[in-house]
């Protein structure tokens, strides 16, 4: 009797997601752990490991973390540029070459990643909920100036613990205009019309502060964007894979593309002549 | 911080290395030249551990110049860069090696060929088409990628070089006091005025 009252009494959600039933079939679908999980190509995983993390100089942080990059943004007359390249390291062992390192804060907001992969990806997915939350609040969209704030003081209170991560915030509010901040695990914030950020950004500032002007054109500025992100991931082992490409605007950014970086070095050498020092016969 | 940089062309090579002789936080000549002329037709320039910069150019500049004594002959760019690694070579596995970094810019008249050298204190050689040491590989190789052609004329290069020099001033912390420019042709080795007072901010 009562387990009869008990299926007619239940409040109207606890029919909501899945049912027992359901999630047992569920849990017998999903494959048992196992250990045959992906190993680095190295004849001793186990030494490979001890190299990769150092408990020695840093009992509390011991695992190495992911570091080189290279991602740029810069302001001109039509919006903000926002470049990087994908690729991600441990030590000398390439992790991935197909990391998104822009995070689409929302539709109008970027936030790049350049640091360790896991601070930025957590604490930018964090920043999007706050900000989120402020436009719930206030019934108008976060500035850019504001969302870098709370980023800012947000790593600023964990500061000597640990966090790596180096930030670009870039956005176009109805305030503000196109705005582009950098912020760092440091508790550094500041305002540009340009930044690099990254073991490749030396590279990345070699070409773009040669040729950036704040009236370039929307093609320009792309090209440009593009060109100095290649000419990083040319030269920085560190940093390589795609070039991710953003075009913010007033009306929210748009994607140009997340290409491979082979075919357009290829190309940018033989049809343009760059890159003199590539040989490509033997003499 | 010192810089040097090398550029070759269609029929020459600039060499530029920077004024500045820093020994810790201080600038203790402002007009110092980190170049010697090894022959008629090669320069080299040099930077790295104070004392022996001087000393190894020093040495290879008069036993180059005692081997043309002895044969009557005038080493080419090819014959000096060989001398020169095979001597970095020998002293770094010795009791004491030279801990230099050298641009080689050479103009081989016979060829007619303009060439660039780089050379590590490791003793490591490359035949450039254009080169750079210490901080400035980091900034300028990526400009150079990009703009450098082969058969460029002496203009462009120094145009190049201004591009160059103006993003160390724009990006680099430390003042090097600007650059000594030198170009070797087939006509030898020549200084070039080179402005080096224009201010440059970052954007």
């Amino acid at each position: 009797m009562d387990s009869l009252v008990a299926q007619y009494s239940q409040p109207a959600y606890a029919s909501e997601g899945y049912s027992q039933d359901e999630q047992q079939e569920l849990s017998e679908v999903t494959p048992p752990l196992s250990l045959k999980f992906a190993l680095p190509p190295v004849a001793q995983p186990s030494a490979w490991l001890r190299a990769m993390t150092d408990d020695y100089s840093n009992p509390n942080c011991p695992i190495k973390i992911a570091h080189g990059t290279t991602t740029l943004a810069f302001r001109f007359q039509g919006g903000i540029i926002v470049c990087t390249d994908s690729r991600a390291t441990a030590g000398s062992w390439i992790a991935s070459q197909t990391v998104k390192k822009v995070i689409e804060i929302n539709n109008c907001l970027l936030g790049t990643m350049a640091g360790g992969a896991a601070d930025c990806q957590y604490w930018l997915a964090y920043l999007g909920m706050q900000c989120r939350l402020h436009e719930l609040r206030h019934k108008r969209r976060i500035s850019v100036a504001a969302a870098s704030k709370i980023l800012a003081n947000l790593v600023y209170s964990y500061k000597g613990m640990g966090l790596s991560m180096g930030t670009m915030c870039a956005g176009v509010t109805p305030q503000e205009g196109p705005a582009l901040y950098y912020i760092d695990s440091d508790g550094t914030r500041l305002a540009g019309n340009l930044f690099c950020v990254g073991s490749g950004q030396t590279f990345a500032y070699g070409v773009l502060d040669a040729e950036y002007r704040y009236d370039l054109t929307e093609q320009e500025a792309l090209d440009l964007g593009r060109r100095s992100i290649l000419a990083a991931m040319h030269r920085d082992a560190y940093s390589g894979g795609s070039i991710n490409l953003y075009h913010v605007k007033e009306d929210g950014w748009v994607k140009h593309g997340f290409s491979d970086m082979n075919p357009i070095f290829w190309d940018t050498k033989l049809t343009k002549g760059e890159f003199s020092n590539v040989v490509t016969s033997m003499d | 911080m010192e810089v040097l940089l090398g550029i070759t062309g269609k029929d020459f090579t600039i060499i530029a290395a920077s004024k500045a002789a820093m020994r810790g936080a201080t600038v203790l000549k402002a007009t110092d030249d980190k170049t010697r002329e090894l022959n008629a037709h090669n320069l080299m320039a040099f930077s790295g551990e104070a004392g022996d910069t001087i000393q190894f150019a020093e040495y290879i500049q008069a036993n180059i110049q005692l081997y043309s004594m002895r044969n009557a002959t005038e080493l080419g760019p090819a014959a000096v860069s060989a001398y020169v690694r095979g001597e970095v070579a020998s002293a770094l596995r010795s009791r004491r090696p030279y801990t230099v970094n050298l641009l080689l810019g050479g103009f081989d008249p016979i060829k007619e060929k303009p060439s660039l050298y780089w050379i590590d204190y490791l003793a490591a050689m490359a035949d450039v088409p254009y080169a750079a040491h210490g901080y400035a590989q980091y900034y300028c190789l990526s400009i150079l990628d990009k703009h450098h052609r082969p058969d460029i004329s002496l203009d462009e290069g120094i145009k190049m070089l201004g591009m160059c020099t103006d993003e160390l001033k724009r990006r680099l912390p430390i003042d090097f006091k600007g650059v000594y420019v030198k170009v070797i042709t087939k006509d030898g080795i020549r200084e070039l005025e080179f402005g080096n007072d224009k201010a440059v901010l970052p954007a």
